[in-house]
């Protein structure tokens, strides 16, 4: 059974095939060596004697074949309501055709396979919001990347990120002391303005324990240090765990598993080792999903419950604006119409919807909220969910599936969209270099930074400068 | 033949369709996984329960989930189809008088003509689906074979009851057909999508328990259907 030496059903073990792996620009060797890359049909077969269960049997089953999933799916609505979009067609004419042949499917197949997997759902759930059975095709989706997975069909950036995993316990590769400096650095650069900031590193019993995004200590340090002037004000006792910091999780995208443990595991052993008393985890929608809501399944807790309560960003700002730990500025609001994009991750699938209303609520003025329609639950995917933003090879499909959100942008007529997720944020950016609609975009921590009313005691004392 | 489609006939169809029924329930939740499913059950069960019931039943109102309101025609297709195949035969008065006569029981039955106009109303509602099923390039690309005898079949069904209440003389051929299309019905349930007729609630109320128990439901958000 031929293996490419990039692309194979072995997923990264080191950090010298990670390296290798991104060395091939763009996966073109990678790519190439998919177009032979062989099924191994036992395998498959035995992956679903074991995982296939009731519940996906059941779904794909009693499917009633009514088209009411059609509507309901942004990429179908994109795609000129293309039939082959249908989420109902999608997930039968993949996974059911996989079951329904037992595994004995080739190659082709399964780059078929893959390509429906990664482009043509972004495993946003909506659609089993509107199934009369309760079909979640996004569930199966996912589930269907696993098998892609495991038989070595995955888009390239994706073998990457789960790797990146495997290896550093991160999205990137951010090694613990470059966090750990990181941290260090950001803590210093505040001491102007904000005397006494600390980002204090693996402390115990801390009232919160935070976790971010890899791509903020490595590509937005500043959006670390935004998180620390937030604590510093709402005056939290917090802490950063020198390892176990990742909260997000490409394994998750990938379908790789075994890796989603890892990366899950890893944040958990932080959250043994400190106690604290809970996590707050940025603003990120899928880091919130790997980690807090399907995280525990996969690190085997059967009452799926992380080791110590874990709240989403926007729980915690919403607590901290409701109990007066961080209190804003009237006059400072947001005075320009704006609209808020609710995430699939935690919004429809870990109602917080009107934790973000609540916010919104102090954050701006009467008057300049535009909601999007559909919202909250039943808003659209960002048109980049699910790790469709990461994939070269699927950008002319993301583009365009980015235009629903353009549509209902448009329609609110706001000029600012806050996007409490990174996966959003990024899609809305590309959606404005794609398409320039003439928006802003932004997360709440910088809007809240600038609009926090400061205690007396934590502003630099200027008259020491005088004297 | 009258005899033995009313006879043995009808007992092997209710045994079969019972029996068959029950097991693909139990298989269902045998068949569920709390780790491969992700979903605690067996934990935060008041969630649990409380979001399985919801589940189901929001699905049996009218204009309550966001899809119903969204697809008005389709639903009144969805009802009337259902009421004149569950709700009529349960209470049409030539099946309980059968029942009386066998066991001696009996219960309230349905005004002949209101019988008659769910009945029509259903039949309509099977003919709209099988042309949505042609004329609806989303819905034709996905229907298969297996759809068409489910539709076909319940049709038929229906039919052949409503016209053996109406026939006016000429044997007891439509009499004979609806009893033995009627227990081809329940012999086929358990084993092919009219299992829905049970599954229907096992999904339901495994997609409510994950929302209830794992995706929302902690955070007290309402119903999202
Ligand atoms: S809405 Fe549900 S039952 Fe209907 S076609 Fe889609 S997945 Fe199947
Ligand atoms: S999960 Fe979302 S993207 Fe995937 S088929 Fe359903 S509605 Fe479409």
């Amino acid at each position: 059974m031929p293996e490419g030496i990039l692309c194979n059903k072995t997923p990264i073990q080191n950090e010298e095939e990670l390296k290798r792996l991104l060395a091939d620009t763009r996966g073109r060797q990678y790519y190439a060596e998919m177009q032979e890359l062989e099924v191994d049909r036992d395998k498959l077969r035995t992956t679903l004697a074991n995982t296939f269960r009731s519940r996906f049997k059941t779904w794909l089953e009693i499917c009633a074949r009514c088209g009411m999933c059609a509507d309901s799916c942004f990429l179908y609505t994109v795609n000129q309501r293309d039939p082959k979009q249908v989420p109902s067609y999608k997930i039968q004419s993949t996974l059911g055709e996989i079951v329904r042949r037992k595994g004995d499917v080739d190659g082709a197949f399964m780059r078929h396979v893959m390509e429906v997997a990664w482009s043509q759902c972004t495993c946003c759930n909506r659609c089993g919001q509107y199934c009369p059975h309760g079909i979640d095709i996004g569930v199966m989706m996912g589930y269907t990347r696993g098998l892609c997975f495991s038989q070595g069909f995955v888009p390239w950036e994706l073998k990457i990120g789960s790797g990146m995993h495997r290896v550093y316990r991160a999205q990137m590769d951010v090694t613990p002391e470059e966090w750990v400096e990181t941290c260090e650095w950001m803590a210093e650069e505040q001491q102007d303005e904000w005397p006494g900031l600390e980002i204090p590193i693996d402390k115990e019993d801390a009232d919160i324990m935070y976790t971010c995004n890899a791509r903020e200590p490595k590509h937005y340090p500043e959006d670390l240090a935004e998180a620390a002037i937030l604590f510093h004000i709402a005056g939290e006792n917090w802490t950063v765990p020198s390892k176990g910091w990742e909260q997000t999780s490409l394994s998750m995208f990938a379908g790789d598993w075994e890796a989603c443990k890892l990366q899950a595991m890893e944040v958990y052993a932080a959250m043994e080792r400190l106690r604290p008393k809970r996590m707050v985890g940025t603003e990120c929608g899928h880091a919130h999903r790997a980690t807090v809501i399907e995280g525990p399944y996969w690190a085997g807790y059967r009452d799926g419950q992380p080791p110590v309560p874990c709240i989403h960003y926007v729980e915690w700002v919403a607590e901290a604006l409701r109990t007066g730990k961080l209190k804003i500025d009237p006059a400072k609001r947001i005075k320009t119409p704006v609209t808020y994009q609710d995430s699939c991750n935690y919004i429809r699938n870990y109602g917080l919807a009107e934790i973000g209303r609540e916010i919104l609520s102090y954050i701006v003025e009467p008057g300049y909220l535009r909601e999007m329609a559909p919202n909250k639950e039943h808003n659209y995917c960002c048109g980049g969910g699910g790790g469709f933003n990461g994939i070269g090879m699927f950008r002319p499909q993301r583009n365009k599936a980015l235009l629903m959100k353009r549509e209902q942008i448009l329609n609110t007529g706001a000029s600012m969209v806050i996007a409490p997720c990174h996966n959003c944020w990024d899609a809305i950016r590309d959606l404005e270099e794609e398409y320039a609609i003439g928006i802003s975009w932004s997360f709440l921590k910088p809007l809240l930074i600038h609009m926090v009313e400061v205690p007396e005691h934590l502003k630099p004392k200027e008259e020491d400068e005088d004297e | 033949m009258y005899q033995f489609l009313t006879g043995p006939m009808l007992w092997i169809s209710f045994a079969v369709f019972f029996v068959g029924l029950a097991a693909r329930v139990y298989l269902y939740i045998k068949g569920l996984h709390w780790q491969m499913d992700r979903v605690a059950y067996g934990h935060f069960n008041d969630r649990g329960v409380k979001w399985a019931l919801k589940s189901i039943l929001f699905w049996l109102i009218p204009f309550k989930p966001m899809c119903w309101q969204k697809k008005p025609i389709f639903q009144t297709l969805f009802f009337l189809l259902h009421i004149g195949l569950v709700l009529v035969p349960l209470f049409l008065y030539a099946h309980v008088m059968l029942i009386e006569q066998a066991w001696g029981v009996s219960w309230p039955t349905l005004p002949g003509w209101l019988a008659d106009a769910l009945t029509i109303a259903a039949m309509v509602a099977a003919v709209m689906m099988a042309v949505r099923r042609v004329a609806l390039p989303e819905v034709r690309i996905i229907t298969t074979l297996h759809d068409w005898f489910v539709l076909l079949l319940s049709l038929a069904v229906l039919a052949t009851g409503f016209f053996s209440a109406h026939q006016q003389g000429g044997g007891d051929v439509w009499v004979l057909a609806h009893i033995a299309l009627a227990e081809a019905l329940l012999i086929a349930a358990p084993f092919t999508k009219f299992s829905h007729i049970v599954l229907f609630f096992c999904s339901r109320a495994q997609i409510g328990m994950d929302y209830g128990i794992k995706r929302g439901g902690a955070k007290g958000r309402g119903i999202v259907w």
